[in-house]
This record gives C-alpha cells, sequence and structure tokens, in this order.
C-alpha cells in the first residue's frame, strides 16, 4: 500500500470502517513479537576463538536428536556465569556465528602445483601420501647428527612449522610432540610475531 | 616472554582480567585494551566506577582507549625505555618507592661484581664484530656459602612450593621436606656449587642494584624523557605523580601493555622497565597490581606454554643446545642454581623431574633410565630458529618445506615482499586453515606471476574451533575447556587427523624403509585410542601425567620424579586434569575474597594460582600490604588467601624468597648473566629506523640487533627521505585477518585506512576521506586517509615529528569484492606489513613492527 | 532485571484506543547509556545485526571511525564519532550508540496513519510492526531523533524493536547482553534513572561539571537514556538539547475521539502530519500531503493547518519544531529534561571520525 493508497483507503473509511469507529482492536497484540529465536535451541558452552580475554560464549543449536535433521547453529552469545566476561561479547565475539558459518570455508583438500596457474582438488589419500614422501625425503637429507665441531645435534633442518595460536592447547602439544620427533627445530607460534 | 622471567622467572601475565578491578591507577602503554580486548577492559572500568581508579593512556595515537582515560599523553613509537627509565628515575629521585618491598622482594641489596661496568650506551662485555655481549661481567659479587645446610644446593623445600592441589587447598604430604631435589636419584645436578650473592640490606653499597640502578636511571630527567618521547614534561610528570602514588602499602599500581610495547628491537627491556618500576612501587604479586600482558589470541599463551616455539620443550623446558649432549650436561648447564641462601629456587630444583616426566611422555617404555630416557633424541639448534630466522632459510633456499596453521606470514610479515620471495622459495608449503588465507594464495598475488613460483602449496582444509572441544588458555593463565558444538562439513578435518595421519605414514615408511635416524619416530609414545585421529580429551590427560606405577593421573607437578615412573606432557599442567576429572571443564561461580579469583571456575597454572608471585603481596610478618586486597596471608600454620606461589606452610620466619622460580629468591632488578642479550637494565635505545639521533648514548640502535642478510640495506637512516614515524595496529573491529571473511565486520569497519595528523595531511594535500599513499623503504601500501586531530605532532629533540598509523587487517585474499576461491582479489596494495623492516628484538626476535619510517602522499 | 516483563498495550498507531486497559500496568523498562564507559567498539552495532538477522551492507570507509554514515533500513543501532577539540590542547572523541530512544510520547507513533503499525507497550517499547506499515514514512517524519529508515526494496520503516522478542522473553535487548564494559544498562526506568543519577554525581566528581542524565521531557521521558559526561556538548554528541512531540497531533485525536469517523480522522491524519513534517531537516513532500488533504475534501482542516504550518516556519528553527507550547508533552515536568544549550538538532551528518 502506497501513501497514496492509504488516503484513498481512508476515505473509503469513512463510509465503512472494519473494526469500529471507536472500539479496541482486538487482533492479537503480539503479532509484532516474533518468536524467540532460541527457544527451542539447545546450549553448547564453547570459548571465544579471538583474543585472549577467553571470553566464554553459548552456542545456540537446534536440530538436535531429530532425525534426518542436521543440527544447525542458530545464535551465539556471552556465557553470562563466565568472571571473564559475564556474558559480553565485543563485536568480534557477537559476529562469531558468521565466522562458524564463513560462505567461503573450503570444504575440500588443494594442491598447487608447482609453475600452475590453478588450485586442483585431491583426494585426502593422495594428499598426505605425497606430503609423507615429502618430509621423509627432507629428513632423511636435511637431518644433521653431528654438527661442524661434531657435536651431536640430532636436528632436522628440512622444514618447520608455523602456528599454534588458534588451536587447542592439546592440539598444541601434539604438534610440539610429533615436529620434535621429527628433529625439528624450525618451530614457531604467534607468541613472536 | 623472556622479558618477564628475567625479572620474575615466568614470562606470563602476572594477575588476570578480572583483576583489574582491584587497581588504584592503571597505565596502560603500547597497549589498546578498549580496542583489541574490551571484554576484560571492562574490569577497569568498574574499578573507576567502584573505587576510584585512574585509567592512564601513553600511546602513539589517541584511541578508543585514550578516549575513556582519565588522562592520555602521546608518546613518540619505540621511545618508551626512556619512558620508562624517567619514572623510576622520578620514583627513586622522589623515594616514592615502596622500600620495605623493594628490600624483602628484589635484589635491590645484592653487590654486583666490579667488572660490570656501562659507558656511554655499552654495558662491559661487546664485540662490536659480532654484535654481541659476553655477559660474565654481568654478575653479582659472590660470596662462599654460609647458610646452614647450604652445599651445592641451598636448603629449600622440594616440593612445598607447588604443591598444592588446585582443589584441596591444603599442602599434600612431605612439602617441608628439607632434602633439596628430591630422590637420591639425583633431583638436583651434581653442579659445582654456586656461591651465594654478596648483598647489602641498607642498599647504600655504592655497587648494589639499588645504587647501580639510581646512577643509571639519573640520566633520565623529565626534560630529557620530553625530548626523547616528545610527551610534553608536564605530561610526563602528572604521570610520574599519578602512577608513583601507587608505592604507598595502602595503593597498587597495575601496568597494562601489549604489542606495541615488544614489537621493537629494544622491547624485551621496554618490558624489563616496568619489571623495574613495578618492583619499586611494590606493585608485583598483588591484587591491582603486576605487569600485565595482554596475549592477541585466542591460545597464544596455551601453546607457548605447550611450546609451539622453537626454543622450548612444553613448561618453559629450555630446548638443549650443542655440547649438551647429556642429561647430565644439561642439568649442569641449564636449571638455576640458587644465588642466596634463602632462595626456594623450585624450577632450578625440580627441573630434571619435569623433563624427564616429559620424555616419558614422548617415549614411553623407550625411555629408560639407562638410555637417559631418550634425552640424545631431542634435537639440538646451533642457533637462533625463530620466526624471522625460518623464513630467512627458506630465503636463502635451505629449508624445504613448511606447515602454516592458522597463521598468515604473509600478511604477519615483517616485509611481505620478502616474506613473499621466501615463500616462493620453499619446495612445498602446506596451508592448515579453515578459511583461504593470503599465504595459501601467495603464489598467485597481485604483481606475482605463479608459472615463476615453484612451491608445490597444499591447502588442508581444517575444522574452526566450534568444530572441536579442547582447551584455549587466556591471557590471565585461566586454561578454559569447550566443547564442540557442530560437526565439520564437508571434508574439513581436525588438526589432529591431520598430524595422526602424517604420523602414521611417516612410521610406516620409516619402518619399510629405514631412513636417517628413525628410531625417534619408531618409538614415539602414539597409542592413543584413535591414532589416525588423537581425541583431546586424551592428550588433556597425557599433558597432565600420570603416575606410571598405579595408572593414575598425577595430581600436582609436586609428585613427578625424575626416575621414570612418572609422566607428564607438560609439568605446568600437572594438576589440570588430576584422577577426579578435567578441572579445565569447571564452571563455578563462587567468589568468597570479593577479590575475583574465581578458583572453581576452569583451571590457571600454576597450580590453580590467580596471581603470580603472591608472596610478594604480603610483608615480612607475612601480613598484607593492604588488608583490603590481600593476595595470600599468613594465618600462623599456613598461607591461605589465593593459592600461594609459595611452600604452603613456611612460616615468613623461615624468611625464605618469595620469588620461587629464581635462583636469587626475590625479583630481579638487575637481570644478570645471559638472561639478556643487552644489558642488565634497560637502556634507551632508537628503533632501527628513527627520524632522531640518540639523545641518551651515542649508540644509535640496540646493539645486540641481529641483522639478517641483505636487510640492513632495507632500513631508512635518520633525516632519510622517509621522516615520518609510522605504527601499526588492530582495531576492535577485527582480529589480524581472518575476519575479513565475518560480513558484519567488514561492515563495521570496511577499507583500509592509514590516520595522520591534520597537520601533515595539510602539508601534503591529503584530504579525510580521500587516498594516500604510504612508502617505506621495503614497499607502498595505498589507504583511505583518515586525517584525524588524534595523531597529534610531537616536538623530539627541537624536530616535529608527524606519527602515521596504519591498521594491519587488510589483504588481497579477503574481504570486500573478493573471491579467493575464484581466486579474484584486489590489486590495491593493502598489507600493512608491506612497509615493515625485518629485523627483530636483540633478545627474542620479535619484528620492529611499531616503530619504522615513512614518507606519505596523496594518491 | 529479573522483574516480568509484559506486552500490554499502551497505544498504538491511528487507533484511538489507547490502553488495553484491564491488564495490570506492567514494570515500564528502560536502557541507559552510560557514555563514560562506552568504548565505542560496535558491538552493539554487530550483536543487534546478529539477532534480528539484519543483512550486513556494503559500507565505505568515509574517512572515520563510523561504519555507516548514517541509520539504515537495516542498521538499526549506529555508533557515531565525532573529534572535538577542549582547548587546552587535549581532544575528546565522543562515540554515541544512536537508536531509537523509545520515548514515552513517541513522534512517531503520532504521525503514523496506519493502524497499529506502531504499537507502544506500556513497558516503554516502540515496535514497528511492518505487516500494518503503509510505507509512507510520516513516522520518520514525526520522530525528534531521526530514527525510522525507510528501505526501498520492502518499502516498509524499520528501526530498533528494543528487541521486544528477547524483553518479553526476560531476556535483556541483544545490544545491552554483549555491551563489553556494560555501558548500556537495562533494568526498570526507575532503577535506570537511579542508576544515572549516582553515576552522574560519580563524574561531577571526576571533575565532568555538566555530566547529566539525557531523558528530555518534551518526548515525556526516554526508554534509551544517556548519561552523558560532557552535558555541554549534546549537539556534538548529535542530541538534540530540547526534543519535542508536538501536541497538536494528540490533541487532534482527543478530538477524533468524539467524532469517531474515520474519514475525519484519516483527514486530520494526513493534516497532522502534514504539520510534523514540516520544520524537519529533511524537505517533506508536504505539498503532496496537503494537496491529498484536500482532494479527500477537508479544506477546512486544511487550511487549519496551513496556517499551523505557516506559524511553524516562522518559528524558532528545527530545533523548535513546532509550537511547543500547545503540546502537552512541553507541560511535563520542569527541571528533568536538559538545560537548553545545545545549538539544537543536528543539522545533518557533520565530518565524524
Amino acid at each position: 500500500m502506497t501513501r497514496r493508497d492509504f488516503f484513498k483507503a481512508s476515505a473509503a473509511g469513512g463510509a465503512a470502517v472494519a473494526w469500529g469507529s471507536f472500539g479496541f482492536d482486538l487482533r492479537p497484540a503480539y503479532a509484532e513479537t516474533t518468536q524467540l529465536k532460541i527457544s527451542r535451541a539447545n546450549e553448547v558452552r564453547t570459548v571465544c576463538p579471538y583474543c585472549a580475554v577467553g571470553c566464554s560464549m553459548i552456542a545456540y543449536r537446534i536440530g538436535d536428536n531429530a532425525l534426518n535433521v542436521k543440527p544447525t547453529l542458530v545464535h551465539i552469545e556471552g556465557d553470562p556465569d563466565s568472571p571473564v566476561n559475564g556474558g559480553t561479547l565485543c563485536p568480534k565475539g557477537a559476529s562469531t556465528m558468521q565466522l562458524a558459518l564463513a560462505q567461503n570455508r573450503e570444504l575440500r583438500p588443494r594442491v598447487r602445483r608447482a609453475g600452475s596457474t590453478e588450485w586442483v582438488d585431491i583426494e585426502w589419500d593422495k594428499a598426505l601420501d605425497e606430503l609423507a614422501r615429502h618430509m621423509k625425503d627432507s629428513r632423511d637429507k636435511k637431518t644433521v647428527l653431528k654438527d661442524a665441531a661434531g657435536l651431536e645435534v640430532n636436528r632436522n633442518e628440512g622444514f618447520g612449522f608455523v602456528g599454534g595460536a588458534t588451536i587447542t592447547s592439546e592440539e598444541g602439544y601434539l604438534t610440539a610432540k610429533f615436529f620434535r620427533a621429527l628433529g625439528c627445530v624450525y618451530l614457531e607460534q604467534q607468541a613472536r610475531v | 616472554m623472556a622479558s618477564l622471567a628475567a625479572s620474575f622467572g615466568r614470562g606470563a601475565m602476572t594477575n588476570h582480567w578480572r583483576d583489574f578491578k582491584n587497581s588504584d591507577v592503571i597505565l596502560v602503554i603500547g597497549a589498546n585494551p578498549a580496542e583489541n580486548h574490551p571484554c576484560g577492559w571492562k574490569w577497569a572500568h568498574v574499578g573507576r566506577d567502584e573505587r576510584g581508579t585512574q585509567i592512564i593512556h601513553v600511546d602513539p595515537r589517541f584511541t578508543r582507549t585514550s578516549a575513556i582515560a582519565d588522562v592520555y599523553a602521546p608518546i613518540r613509537a619505540g621511545a618508551d625505555i626512556a619512558f620508562f627509565g624517567g619514572l623510576i628515575n622520578y620514583v627513586l629521585q622522589n623515594k616514592l618507592y615502596h622500600e620495605d618491598y623493594v628490600k624483602l622482594h628484589t635484589n635491590a641489596a645484592f653487590i654486583v661484581a666490579s667488572g660490570y661496568q656501562f659507558n656511554d650506551g655499552l654495558f662491559s662485555g661487546y664485540d662490536e664484530a659480532k654484535r654481541t655481549y659476553d655477559p660474565a661481567t654481568w654478575d653479582y659479587e659472590r660470596v662462599a656459602p654460609t647458610a646452614p645446610g647450604a652445599g651445592g644446593q641451598p636448603a629449600g623445600s622440594s616440593g612445598g612450593a607447588e604443591a598444592l592441589g588446585p582443589a584441596a587447598g591444603a599442602p599434600s604430604g612431605g612439602t617441608q621436606s628439607p632434602v633439596a631435589g628430591g630422590t637420591p636419584a639425583g633431583g638436583a645436578a651434581p653442579a659445582a656449587p654456586v656461591a651465594y650473592a654478596k648483598t647489602d640490606p641498607t642498599l647504600q653499597d655504592p655497587r648494589s642494584v639499588f645504587q647501580l640502578m639510581k646512577a643509571h636511571y639519573a640520566r633520565y630527567t623529565p626534560e630529557k624523557v620530553s625530548e626523547i618521547t616528545g610527551m610534553p614534561v608536564e605530561k610526563f610528570t602528572d604521570i610520574a605523580k599519578r602512577f608513583g602514588a601507587t608505592g604507598t602499602p595502602d595503593k597498587v599500581g597495575n601496568v597494562v601493555y601489549a604489542v606495541g610495547l615488544t614489537h621493537h628491537t629494544t622491547g624485551v627491556q621496554i618490558i624489563r622497565g616496568i619489571g623495574l618500576l613495578q618492583l619499586l612501587l611494590g606493585n608485583v604479586g598483588r591484587p591491582g597490581g603486576g605487569v600485565n600482558a595482554e596475549r592477541g589470541h585466542a591460545n597464544i599463551q596455551g601453546n607457548t606454554d605447550n611450546a609451539v616455539s622453537w626454543e622450548i620443550f612444553p613448561g618453559y623446558l629450555a630446548v638443549p643446545k650443542p655440547g649438551m649432549n647429556t642429561m647430565a650436561d644439561y642439568m649442569a648447564k641449564v636449571p638455576a642454581k640458587a644465588s642466596a641462601p634463602n632462595a626456594v629456587n623450585y624450577f632450578g630444583t625440580n627441573y630434571k623431574k619435569f623433563m624427564v616426566s616429559m620424555l616419558k611422555a614422548w617415549y614411553g617404555d623407550a625411555a629408560q633410565p639407562d638410555n637417559d630416557f631418550r634425552y640424545s633424541w631431542l634435537p639440538k639448534p646451533g642457533k637462533n630458529s625463530s620466526w624471522l630466522t625460518i623464513h630467512d632459510e627458506a630465503r636463502n633456499g635451505t629449508l624445504d618445506g613448511l606447515f602454516a596453521a592458522g597463521m598468515s606470514g604473509l600478511n604477519i610479515g615483517p616485509d611481505s615482499k620478502r616474506m613473499s620471495d621466501s615463500m616462493g622459495k620453499l619446495k612445498w608449503l602446506v596451508v592448515m586453515d579453515p578459511l583461504p588465507t593470503a599465504t595459501s594464495e601467495f603464489w598467485r598475488a597481485p604483481g606475482v606471476d605463479p608459472k615463476k613460483i615453484n612451491t608445490e602449496v597444499f591447502f588442508f582444509p581444517a575444522t574452526h574451533w566450534i568444530e572441536k572441544d579442547g582447551s584455549f588458555v587466556n591471557s590471565g593463565r585461566w586454561a578454559q575447556w569447550k566443547w564442540k558444538v557442530l560437526d565439520a562439513p564437508g571434508q574439513v578435518k581436525d588438526d589432529n587427523w591431520i598430524l595422526g595421519q602424517l604420523f602414521l605414514r611417516l612410521k610406516a615408511l620409516y619402518a619399510k624403509e629405514g631412513g636417517t635416524l628413525p628410531d625417534p619416530i619408531l618409538n614415539l609414545k602414539w597409542d592413543y585410542a584413535k591414532p589416525e585421529n588423537p581425541s583431546l580429551d586424551e592428550i588433556a590427560q597425557e599433558i597432565n601425567g600420570f603416575d606410571l606405577a598405579t595408572g593414575k593421573r598425577v595430581s600436582s607437578f609436586a609428585t613427578l620424579k625424575d626416575d621414570g615412573t612418572t609422566s607428564a606432557g607438560n609439568w605446568l599442567y600437572s594438576g589440570s586434569y588430576p584422577p577426579e576429572g578435567n578441572l579445565m571443564q569447571r564452571r563455578g561461580t563462587s567468589d568468597p575474597t570479593g577479590l575475583g579469583y574465581f578458583h572453581d571456575w576452569a583451571w590457571s597454572w600454576p597450580a590453580n594460582r590467580r596471581i603470580l608471585y603472591n608472596r610478594a603481596s604480603a610483608d615480612a610478618n607475612g601480613q598484607p600490604w593492604d588488608r583490603t586486597r590481600p593476595g595470600i596471608r599468613w594465618n600462623g600454620t599456613a598461607w591461605v588467601g589465593d593459592i600461594p606461589d609459595f611452600p604452603a606452610t613456611s612460616p615468613p620466619a623461615e624468611g625464605k624468597g618469595s620469588f620461587i622460580m629464581t635462583g636469587e629468591g626475590v625479583a630481579r632488578l638487575f637481570a644478570p648473566g645471559a638472561l639478556t642479550s643487552d644489558g642488565p637494565f634497560p637502556e634507551h635505545y632508537e628503533p632501527m629506523e628513527s627520524p632522531v639521533h640518540n639523545a641518551m648514548s651515542k649508540v644509535q640502535n640496540d646493539p645486540a640487533v641481529f641483522l639478517y642478510k641483505d636487510a640492513k640495506d632495507t632500513f631508512a637512516a635518520v633525516d632519510s627521505e622517509f621522516p615520518y614515524v609510522a605504527t601499526t595496529y588492530r582495531v576492535t573491529e577485527h582480529e589480524h585477518y581472518v575476519t575479513q571473511n565475518v560480513p558484519y565486520l567488514v561492515e563495521a569497519m570496511p577499507d583500509f585506512f592509514v590516520e595522520l595528523p591534520v597537520e601533515l595531511a595539510e602539508k601534503k594535500g591529503i584530504t579525510n576521506g580521500g587516498k594516500v599513499k604510504v612508502r617505506s623503504k621495503r614497499g607502498e601500501v595505498i589507504g583511505i586517509a583518515l586525517v584525524t586531530k588524534r595523531m597529534r605532532p610531537l616536538k623530539v629533540a627541537g624536530k616535529t615529528v608527524y606519527q602515521v598509523g596504519i591498521p594491519v587487517h587488510w589483504h588481497f585474499a579477503g574481504g570486500k569484492d573478493t573471491d579467493p576461491a575464484a581466486g579474484k582479489f584486489r590489486t590495491t596494495p593493502e598489507m600493512a606489513n608491506i612497509l615493515t623492516p625485518y629485523v627483530g628484538d636483540a633478545n627474542v626476535r620479535t619484528p620492529e613492527f611499531k616503530g619504522f619510517l615513512v614518507d606519505v602522499e596523496k594518491a | 532485571m529479573s522483574t516480568e516483563l509484559g506486552l500490554a498495550i499502551r497505544r498504538k498507531s491511528a487507533t484511538p484506543a489507547s490502553s488495553t486497559g484491564i491488564r495490570r500496568d506492567t514494570v515500564e523498562i528502560a536502557k541507559v547509556v552510560d557514555i563514560d564507559l562506552c568504548i565505542g567498539c560496535k558491538a552493539c552495532e554487530v550483536a543487534c545485526k546478529e539477532w534480528n538477522d539484519l543483512p550486513a551492507e556494503e559500507t565505505s570507509n568515509f574517512g572515520s571511525y563510523q561504519s555507516h554514515p548514517d541509520l539504515t533500513a537495516s542498521t538499526w543501532d549506529l555508533m557515531r564519532f565525532k573529534e572535538v577539540e577542549l582547548g587546552d590542547g587535549d581532544i575528546a572523541w565522543l562515540i554515541r550508540k544512536d537508536s531509537c530512544l523509545h520515548c514515552s510520547d513517541p513522534g512517531c507513533l503520532a504521525a503514523c496513519p496506519a493502524p497499529g503499525a506502531i504499537v507502544q507497550y506500556t513497558n516503554g517499547i516502540v515496535n514497528f510492526d511492518q505487516t500494518k506499515c503503509i510505507g509512507c514514512q510520516y513516522c520518520v517524519a514525526g520522530c525528534p531523533f531521526d530514527i525510522p529508515r525507510f528501505d526501498q526494496k520492502t518499502k516498509k520503516v524499520y528501526k530498533c524493536t528494543l528487541c521486544v522478542d528477547r524483553v518479553s522473553a526476560s531476556l535483556e535487548p541483544a545490544c545491552v547482553k554483549s555491551c563489553p564494559t556494560g555501558a548500556i544498562k537495562f533494568g526498570g526506568k526507575a532503577e535506570m534513572v537511579n542508576y544515572a543519577a549516582g553515576k552522574v554525581d560519580k563524574l561531577k566528581k571526576r571533575g565532568f561539571d555538566h555530566a547529566m542524565l539525557y531523558d528530555p521531557s518534551g518526548v515525556g521521558g526516554l526508554h534509551m537514556m544517556y548519561v552523558v559526561p560532557r552535558g555541554d556538548r549534546l549537539g556534538d554528541y548529535g542530541l538534540p538539547s530540547d526534543p519535542q512531540v508536538p501536541g497538536t497531533f494528540f490533541s487532534a485525536l482527543s478530538v477524533l475521539r468524539k467524532l469517531g469517523s474515520i474519514s475525519v480522522w484519516g483527514g486530520l491524519l494526513a493534516t497532522g502530519i502534514f504539520y510534523l513534517r514540516t520544520g524537519r531537516r529533511r524537505p517533506p513532500p508536504e505539498d503532496e500531503a496537503v494537496a491529498e488533504a484536500e482532494r479527500l475534501g477537508h479544506q477546512a482542516v486544511a487550511d487549519a493547518e496551513r496556517e499551523r504550518h505557516e506559524s511553524a516556519l516562522s518559528g524558532d528553527g528545527p530545533g523548535g519544531a513546532g509550537p511547543a507550547a500547545n503540546g502537552p508533552a512541553a507541560n511535563g515536568p520542569a527541571g528533568s529534561g536538559p538545560a537548553a544549550t545545545g545549538p539544537g538538532q543536528p543539522t545533518g551528518p557533520e565530518v565524524e571520525r
């Protein structure tokens, strides 16, 4: 209805009034209120993935235990119990649902071959086989058992790992254990930079 | 955080977020918590409303933190040591220091050996050709041990300090064992005894730390500070008065900082400067006090603790150096030795228990006493192997491959062009990330010809935080478990799955083909229920550790042994997952003291202590300096309050040193020996690129800064064509680069911009909202000009210095007008780190992102 | 905040009847934005979008930290930034959360000709029902704070709902929940006024001599108030110092009740709106409105309104948008409004940084 139409309607209304000249509008007064979107959701506690304040968050998920339905994240907000954030979130935390459900998520492993201009999809098994071969070749060639001074050093100078500020402690620990067992010395994370 | 360890013994935020409400004055410098840590920062506001906390902000830019501060003062980027030197001097000259605290809890009374000298910007022992110091002269004057029971090791408690079970709140048995080193099997290495330091409790000896410090900082007058920093003298003295007022026992001041201070060639010494100031004022170890580093990523603390870091193993055990051939060599050289008869020296004393327990977690049954617990398998790097070195090795063609997991080196820099060259020299690069990054796309970045890049790049789609459980450790050392919310979509896999798959393949290859040093791989303890995808719960238990005889998880690191009968992946987390369960999952909300400890919420290292060094919150009699804000208190039989960072039942009369992690037993105003690479006291040097000559000495830059190949040619000199000081930073709407994938945040802060002073913009014809080009000697970026009075011209050594602010969040492979999957990128150069210099801190090689030179022009 | 929140209706647009009557009165709720605590982080802005499923819009940096130059139909909450010099060499960065203030006498509701399109609940929330909105935009003109925004695509007008869905489930609004520093408080109106009074005292002790509660009487008070540390700079914050809802319209409504004719009522509405639109900063299509009124045969009313229009044009400028003395709102409790020291309503988006 345009504004112009309204005036027409109000003119007509002088003759025929649907709901009475003075009466109450008895239609539900609640039409404006939408259903609370988290009312049927299950709550799962998580922690914000961004800075190191460590804000506790509650993720609201619907569709648990329903047949043929994939549980869906509908909302994330701060955990009011937390002594750190007391239920609050900054703009980053308040929009973590969009990070969790990011549209441009990569869903398949890919490889870009030397000199190529494009990515190609690759099966996990093939990619891991290839990479394990690269790692072994590099390690076998570039592991220094004794340094120039003849001291036992058992270090792998072939490859390194950077990362870890965004993964959990348990994953970080396993990363350190794994790469140290391979003899790696080039191991760094965001704390340095 | 080498700086904090050098001062106090551990490298972490001393207090925690909630504790900010307990401060009388908060000095925020080199940080912008209102923007970058808003939900933690709230407690400063609570403090202001409830107790009148004053908020002081010192920063090159007037930010959203400045907007709510009581006092704001501008400072030239990189001039922070001059500022802290000035504060230290002001506090000393005006006798504002907390004398009882200084005498009791610091090494102010220690006498420094006569060989130590400082002369016109150089400490003794400098080798100009090598650009390094020999720290031999940076030591105390030693006297033969005289204390009763002192021998190879001082009388001390073996387990007492760290013995408190997090839940128990009571000391475990035997905590007062006078036997140093624990077991006869060699808790303490049979090292040569280190003589104790000579002391002068009156602090009057001219060679005392106190007097040397006083002399060193007498040069940092308010006028000198102003000349270097550009901060007006009256602003400086106003701040000095306000913060200096926290030197009384009933007041507490808190210094909050972040990478605005550490991203300098002098970063470690800047933080040491905070340490000195806070120790003089008696603010360390106390509720409302401390030296509080704000970490910038969800688990940067947890994975520093767990040692995704070249120089440490989990729990800050040092990575051995060549020449430390055996465990005995290592134990003789690495752990701290007691320098004072009353030092607990907990870490030094128990080092071997932690190391052996880690090796048992890694090598299981293959690690036995008769094979040195496979110590020899541990790699021994021959040189610094940190971030800059790794990419330098790649650039030199010596590195074959690199994994980049949740970390985009191209954006991070420094000198993104150089980083790109480095990556292009790799044979293979593995990017593990949920989303495309500038690094995964580096080979087809604007201006790069993919055909010339022979790096094979794998993109492994990894799970988001919300698709797995596991713990994040916040800046305040709280390990908080989280629960999995969603299943991973598509073929996305956990990081652990990728590691598990690779490990099983490598193990099979080595079993089949042999190769170089196969044993550490063939014998790695990987007996997880699902070896192809170890569960995080299982790993959390491994980190906590086990009593191998009973198979039960240990309750505390106090029960770890050096004979191979216990395992612990990370001793610092022993007690996080005791037999009763995973304490990181706790969500109790009780706060009986009202001080905000929340001991039942999650779990914090060490031993659930919420404030580190809390023995220093009390006086010689064990009573709190401020009764309204007790940290811990001696109740006649035990220390109560927070979990004591001290032997739980050692009475004050016993006089044990309050800083249990240092060999001195106290905190270090003077950092002796190799604790730092560039001097026992912080000294001001100019950033590698500076518009002015050093006004403190003839030494322009930190003399121990390492110079990478070819890098020096890319630095601009004083009075060059690059006259303006630039600094980089984050804004509240973004977190590094990943938030370019979040539409609401792109909307909230859409475009790359550059903040510059009105006066400079006028001079260059740059208009607000128009385009500006910023050039450094390494490259250029183009952004929207945000011309603002918030960036103030400074008077530095008679010159007008303009500063330019460049946020880091933008890049070609995300955000507006991009579709990385389709190779659609933005072509305007927008990565701040295109501009930054390839040089790092003299101690830890953290790059100098926060002060360098540029020119600007209208674009 | 555990008080049970009901949704009894106080009044609806274009609907003569007011209260739903028989229901007991519910607690009047309110937000107060304590600007002293606000860090300008935009958490409220983003949380509002997330909760209300509002689409992200393409924005561009226009030389400011502010995300959008102005509120839009899908941005109901906007942090406004402005730098000011304080005279002593220091500067202040004034940051204000701009969103619907949920007036007690809502100009939007008064102006709305579509029955039930704007509802005011007794708890104070003023909400738009887009299913009933006819897109005439009179509410835009009727708002003394320039809040509602018309969407070209849906031809409807939108604004903050005060998270009526959350509030009716006893949850605080999304902006309040998110706010990192607790700058946005939520509770009973009396409780909020009480908080603000205490905070104003604290601010005065800290040297903010002009600290004040912003809860102007000209609109009957607000359900989103502000604690303003620099109360002498309301104009810089973009807050009108003495906003008014012209009384004409409410008087007309009372006449209408007596007349009881929808056609008369409709005409009155048209003219009332015509009147309301004058003096607003956006040129309203009042000519059109008058023409409509005339065409509908309400010449007499139109004449009267034209008269009033002319008198309004010779009035005190945009700040005093109407003959305030005519309005019941203007007779509100003296002293509870802000001191009229500012220049009045903002004169459009200034260069904000």
